[in-house]
């Protein structure tokens, strides 16, 4: 079986800046998928060549078997993208965007029954015949959503759709796009919200300074911080100056709290604690953390920049 | 071929105007009355282009031309820099659209609003100087071409600018000039030789020549050869918009 998106070999430029260098993916049929990656990693000009708004230098993409250029009208019948600004066409009401949306893909009258069904599942009935100017940020990312859709493609790409995005919203998007997933939709996601990822993705890629550093399951990347840790200490008075063997290790350290990410074999957690009571800290509490997402994000785009 | 696609994007294209005509079309016919009124009331005495023919007559046709010309413009470029500023032209980007499709959806939209505003200009021009009609088929021929010539001039101007002032930089001084000094308001046999001369280099000039030529079947030159350029113009201009757009041109990064 074809996989939903191949991308063999893409290089990017802009001009004096490299935005990929030789990436090569491939998301399979159905698959939950995680792209996540620092700002600027190369996330949005992947997303882009896929949907044919950006041309790549070398290599190429396919979308479940449709070469992006050669390809394109089927590659983009099947792909929804739903981007990650809020643009809008301020002519039309909501109705009217899909609508007019699905036409240009060649579906007419037939297709209207779908589109009701979008406006109902996004909570968009109110406001189908309101013009899109007079829309709150948030209904607008709804239907930007219900956009992407509009001609029912097997593969959907997210571009961080939750960026600034209240509660509420950020809920009913997920459960959307759990039922999409759960009919058979391939998803691929970006995001900055890391906790987002780790619930929802079965596999992620993480793309740093337009290449991939880490592909891998959801478990095995988080397998690969197994070896660290965090300890938080919280001392009695706020710590002034760290003892030189916290060098490299400190995570975050604001008043009374201070936090570490240690390895699990070569760090000591009793030396640590000596050290600090040297200087006079009196420990209140503390506690340990298995390693989440993030810390495994961080460790890799930091060991990258290193490199 | 997508034909359901296209028509949807032409179908969008007029709807666009279509929701703000007192701006679109309304407000361009009111333009043109004006100059009706005010250069017919002074120089309708004193001024005479071709004889037997009021100058009010002879104005009327130059100035739906020019009305057809300027709207066939202004839709197709507005659109596309409207679209490009907002960033919403990506939805119509991502779709299975050809660049053909594209093309041939933006340029008659702009087709059909110069038509239309020039078919009001005209109507209103009826109730100030009767006007003879000397070959309608020459008469909707040069509306048609002309308009798409402007039309596909549209695209391109819309395509290379990336801010508004860009654009009416564009239509200030390069669409204006062209349109003025190509014989809206005289004759240029009425020129002298110099400017008469310079005036066959101006494509605009057979567009209106041509079109005048349909009402009163007197013209500059020979409508046949009006018609070649106004065609010429057409071909190239056309295989330049058809190209910039199958590159992308500022427009897939």
């Amino acid at each position: 079986m074809t996989a939903a998106v191949t991308i063999r070999g893409v290089h990017k430029r802009y001009r004096n800046v490299q935005a990929l260098k030789g990436v090569d993916l491939e998301i399979r049929r159905g698959e939950f998928f995680g792209l996540l990656g620092p700002n600027g990693a190369g996330k949005s000009t992947l997303i882009n060549i896929m949907a044919g708004l950006a041309h790549l230098d070398a290599g190429s993409i396919a979308v479940l078997g449709h070469d992006v250029q050669r390809d394109y009208r089927q590659a983009r019948r099947a792909l929804g993208v739903v981007p990650q600004e809020l643009v809008f066409d301020p002519f039309f009401s909501v109705r009217e965007v899909l609508r007019i949306q699905a036409g240009y893909f060649g579906l007419g009258r037939e297709n209207y029954p779908w589109i009701e069904e979008l406006i109902q599942a996004l909570m968009l009935a109110d406001k189908a015949e309101a013009n899109m100017r007079t829309l709150s940020g948030g209904m607008k990312r709804r239907v930007l959503v219900a956009q992407a859709l509009v001609h029912k493609p097997r593969v959907v790409v997210l571009d961080e759709p939750t960026a600034g995005v209240d509660v509420e919203l950020r809920q009913l998007l997920w459960q959307f796009i759990k039922r999409l997933h759960g009919e058979g939709h391939t998803i691929v996601l970006t995001t900055h919200y890391l906790e987002e990822a780790e619930s929802l993705c079965e596999r992620i890629a993480i793309l740093d300074r337009g290449a991939i550093i880490a592909l891998d399951s959801k478990a095995g990347l988080l397998a690969r911080g197994m070896d660290r840790m965090t300890l938080t200490v919280h001392t009695e008075q706020p710590l002034t100056a760290l003892p030189s063997l916290l060098d490299g290790k400190v995570k975050h350290h604001v008043g009374n709290e201070l936090a570490l990410q240690l390895h699990r074999h070569s760090d000591s957690i009793a030396g640590i604690l000596d050290a600090l009571r040297d200087q006079g800290a009196v420990i209140a509490d503390l506690h340990t953390d298995k390693p989440d997402l993030e810390d495994v994000f961080l460790e890799l785009t930091r060991r990258e920049r290193r490199a | 071929m997508n034909l359901r696609g296209f028509g949807m994007l032409l179908y969008k294209e007029l709807l666009r105007f279509y929701k703000v005509a007192f701006q679109t079309l309304l407000a361009p016919v009111v333009t043109a009355l004006l100059y009706l009124l005010v250069f017919g009331h002074v120089l309708d005495e004193h001024v005479h282009a071709y004889p037997g023919v009021r100058y009010t007559a002879f104005l009327i046709p130059g100035l739906v031309m020019m009305s057809v010309l300027q709207n066939a413009f202004a839709n197709s470029s507005s659109s596309l820099i409207q679209s490009k500023i907002t960033g919403n032209l990506i939805f119509v980007l991502m779709t299975p659209l050809s660049h053909v499709e594209f093309f041939l959806a933006f340029v008659l939209a702009a087709v059909l609003r110069g038509v239309l505003v020039g078919a009001g200009v005209y109507l209103a021009g009826l109730f100030f100087v009767p006007l003879p009609l000397h070959n309608a088929l020459v008469l909707l021929a040069f509306a048609l071409l002309g308009s798409a010539v402007l039309a596909t001039l549209g695209v391109i101007a819309g395509l290379w600018a990336d801010k508004f002032d860009q654009l009416a930089g564009f239509q200030n001084f390069i669409i204006m000039p062209l349109t003025f000094l190509s014989g809206v308001f005289y004759s240029i046999h009425s020129l002298p030789a110099f400017w008469q001369g310079l005036s066959h280099f101006n494509p605009f000039f057979y567009m209106i020549d041509g079109f005048r030529y349909g009402f009163f079947g007197i013209s500059d030159v020979s409508p046949w050869r009006s018609l070649a350029v106004v065609l010429l113009a057409l071909v190239v201009l056309s295989a330049m918009t058809l190209e910039l757009l199958r590159r992308g041109y500022k427009i897939r990064s």
